[in-house]
């Protein structure tokens, strides 16, 4: 063997220096899975409330008819960014947090499967995140053409538009480093006895998650390069002119936006299946129904892209074949929501926050499935579309469904990330808060949608202002109270209630999964050898 | 298999964020210049010269650790995983401007001309226009060009690749059978290989710019012919970088007959950009 001195620090540490690094260098250079879930949880958090003030300057424009605030220009960008910033700052990094955190512990590994490409992911989404951001800086302003970058219009973006396409880029590395290293971890990494069928259902939605987004990132950053050629290199790709067509556009990016919205509900499905066993005391009903409902989601989410596009004017044959494929989901979806239920049926039941925001889960995206529902019946959709409606069934599947199971997540975890309990009555005041304020601020758009509102509008007619006011002042409501939360997660870090908790912190929650036979707080290194036995309380 | 048998788990890496800070960089001096920043090629200069500093330095990291022993056989499982889905992620990268062109070619250039239930469009828009392929559009976008022909340069460009891609499999052999001299032989070709390839599809950007009016602005047809070639011109140079590094690290003693990744992630790199090639010869060039 050619042998050559290990010189570096990276090579040199590791048999000695088991620790953290000092000082701010941890964060930066860290490769334990548990440092970089928190990095991501943390990132998500302070971009939820970045993207959720952004949420606010649409509602305070909104709560009266007329120009108030901001200028149109302005307010197109705030639902442009708003959106960009919860969808790749907001939930996408807190589920790649939470897998980063727990799916090691969950499968009894002693990390992730290629740490030193874990630390750049993160990195890169910071990165992305920031040249995002930037671009609200930037002569012409911030992207304004909505979320889905749609060409023309967006061709027309000022300054900020390679901006906007290089952030894309960057995000979508990010993520596809982020999914290969969560797809090894879960195929490579787990302890002998834990097969795949005994895998909690949260590490299978994001076995499942991780292959969605290895295959569309890649499709999302092909559409943004050829919007990127055709503004500044001469191609034709989205312009008739040259032969080209705008609507390819869509098509391709709605090929990728139709798996991505999953990317943000399968591990949300995930979650749901983990905590509600706990807190109904019996096993989750149906665990490989709800394995093989995952599975068909995902493969049916790739085959439905063009519900997006009814209106744009595709064959009748297209209508048909994307009307018909996308009812299809409903199957799994309610094989899902069957299954949940049946788990608390006759269940020893305790509403701690875990469970109340998991519970209000079930029922508000039960709500947002039933209105897409609606919408896949594409005469019906020729209605719907680009109203307020769709904005409020949108919502509906990610603020009452993905939020709300990333809440439950953090309070079922926290007591075992840090070893201290939350407070359970701000808890309980935060949940109610919010399903009381979440409500209010979405249920009035779906009659906003249906009377004729469209989206992405500054002002509106007068017989808008009833219920536009009511949204508003929910959506106040709702953001406020989510300053609890923030005020939660700091005081359960510097200590909580004082209780000391034990280690399975829920009732018999060491029967359900492996996290819960570690200690709490977690040590910074778990499982270096693999545990020999498994709990199969959750399958 | 290696004696340690502990899952290596490496502490404190340096170089993503150096990676990271050069990637972020270079991109946002792209961006600048295409704004006509004058601070852009500055910006793309520090990038550049940070990113290839950490590939080097990630890279060199990664070879020692290997030649030392470091990795056992979980951690090789975990490297060819992430080089499968890597390669996956680019097959979807390359699958997006393959659907494009099928596109173009099979429903939108038709429907310009007057197919399905656009009779009224054509004739309102566009009545002189036929939709054949190649085509740059009912605008005539970037003027009159003579499409590239499959049978010249491209045709030996394929019988090159296909050549490399058995080259690299005989260099594989030889690794295999602990024969260096064949290893490094095959290498050697497969990396001169590789960069003929490159040069002739330089030659023949050349020729389609200067004799045949064929330009990225030439419509449909030239922006899905160049886009295609010119990603799969750009794998095939860093396929033969890798490769490159492969060899020197083949020259300097190092794979072993049950431990050489890095070997075998190049061979399918490799053997992925081959695969790509044919369908742009059967797509793009011939039909």
């Amino acid at each position: 063997m050619s042998a050559v001195v290990a010189e570096h620090d990276d090579h040199h540490d590791d048999h000695h220096d088991h620790g953290p690094a000092k000082g701010i260098l941890r964060w930066i250079i860290t490769t334990n899975h548990k440092d970089i879930g928190t990095l991501y949880l943390m990132f998500a958090l302070a971009m939820f409330f970045v993207g959720g003030s952004m949420a606010l300057i649409i509602r305070a424009e909104l709560f009266e008819p007329g120009l108030q605030f901001v200028d149109p220009q302005f307010f197109n960008s705030m639902t442009t960014m708003h959106a960009l910033v919860m969808v790749f700052g907001a939930v996408m990094p807190a589920f790649v947090g939470l897998a980063n955190w727990m799916i090691p512990m969950m499968i009894g590994a002693p990390d992730m499967a290629l740490p030193r490409m874990n630390n750049m992911s993160f990195w890169l989404l910071v990165a992305g995140v920031l040249m995002l951001a930037s671009t609200l800086f930037m002569e012409g302003g911030a992207p304004a053409g909505g979320w889905t970058l749609y060409p023309p219009l967006v061709l027309q973006t000022g300054k900020a538009f390679p901006f906007a396409v290089f952030s894309v880029h960057l995000l979508g590395i990010s993520s596809i480093m982020g999914a290969i290293n969560i797809i090894a971890t879960i195929l490579n990494m787990r302890a002998p006895a834990m097969t795949l069928m005994k895998m909690p259902l949260f590490v299978w939605t994001w076995l499942i998650t991780g292959f969605l987004l290895i295959a569309i990132m890649p499709v999302f950053a092909g559409a943004v390069t050829m919007l990127l050629t055709d503004k500044f290199f001469d191609t034709s790709f989205f312009d008739a002119a040259g032969g080209g067509d705008p609507v390819l556009y869509q098509h391709i990016f709605w090929f990728f936006g139709h798996p991505e919205v999953y990317v943000m509900i399968l591990p949300t499905f995930g979650v749901a299946s983990t905590i509600i066993p706990v807190f109904a005391r019996k096993p989750l009903f149906g665990y490989s129904s709800m394995v093989y409902a995952t599975a068909s989601i995902a493969f049916l989410s790739f085959i439905v892209w063009a519900h997006h596009m009814f209106t744009v004017g595709m064959p009748l044959a297209g209508e048909l074949y994307f009307m018909y494929a996308t009812m299809l989901i409903a199957i799994p979806t309610g094989v899902k929501v069957f299954n949940w239920t049946a788990t608390m049926w006759k269940g020893s039941m305790t509403f701690e926050t875990p469970m109340l925001f998991s519970i209000a889960f079930v029922v508000l995206f039960t709500m947002g499935g039933f209105t897409g529902l609606m919408m896949s019946v594409a005469p019906v959709d020729f209605q719907y579309h680009d109203t307020y409606f769709i904005v409020a069934h949108f919502h509906y599947t990610l603020v009452p469904a993905s939020i709300f199971i990333l809440m439950a997540a953090g309070y079922y975890w926290l007591p075992k990330w840090t070893g201290h309990m939350y407070n359970e009555k701000i808890g309980q005041l935060h949940f109610w808060l919010s399903t009381i304020s979440v409500n209010i601020l979405f249920f009035p758009q779906h009659f906003l949608g249906l009377a004729g509102m469209p989206r992405r509008i500054p002002d509106y007619a007068v017989q808008f202002a009833d219920w536009n006011m009511i949204s508003s002042i929910g959506a106040f409501i709702f953001g406020i109270s989510q300053l609890l939360f923030l005020y939660i997660v700091i005081d359960t870090i510097r200590g909580g209630t004082g209780e000391k908790v034990s280690d399975e912190v829920w009732e018999d929650a060491h029967k359900h999964g492996l996290e819960w036979t570690l200690p709490s707080p977690v040590p910074y290194h778990t499982f270096t050898t693999p545990p020999t036995e498994i709990p199969t309380e959750h399958i | 298999m290696s004696t340690n048998d502990a899952y290596y788990i490496p502490h404190k890496a340096t170089w993503p964020i150096v990676g990271t800070a050069g990637l972020m960089i270079m991109l946002a001096g792209v961006a600048n210049y295409l704004n006509g920043s004058s601070i852009g090629p500055t910006m793309i200069g520090i990038g550049f010269l940070l990113f290839v500093i950490m590939l080097g330095g990630w890279f060199a990291l990664q070879s020692v650790e290997s030649e030392s022993g470091t990795y056992n056989h979980g951690v090789g499982i975990s490297y060819r995983m992430g080089m499968m889905w890597f390669i996956f992620s680019e097959i979807m990268f390359f699958a997006v401007f393959f659907g494009t062109l099928w596109y173009t070619r099979n429903l939108s250039v038709p429907w310009l001309g007057g197919e399905g239930s656009n009779a009224a469009t054509k004739e309102l828009l566009w009545p002189s226009f036929e939709a054949v392929w190649p085509t740059n559009g009912p605008g005539k976008v970037g003027g009159e060009f003579e499409p590239m022909g499959a049978w010249g340069l491209p045709f030996i460009n394929t019988l090159i690749l296909l050549t490399s891609g058995v080259t690299c499999t005989w260099a594989h052999h030889g690794l295999l059978a602990q024969k260096r001299d064949q290893l490094i032989k095959g290498l050697i070709a497969t990396v001169g290989l590789g960069f003929l390839f490159v040069a002739f599809q330089a030659i023949e950007y050349h020729e389609a710019y200067t004799d045949m009016g064929l330009t990225l602005g030439s419509g449909i047809y030239g922006s899905t012919f160049f886009m295609l070639t010119g990603f799969h011109g750009f794998h095939v140079c860093v396929g033969a970088i890798i490769l490159s590094v492969v060899l020197f690290r083949s020259w300097k003693g190092h794979f072993k007959p049950e431990n050489h990744f890095a070997f075998e992630a190049a061979a399918w790199y490799w053997h992925f950009v081959d695969v790509v090639w044919l369908g742009l010869f059967i797509f793009v060039y011939l039909m």
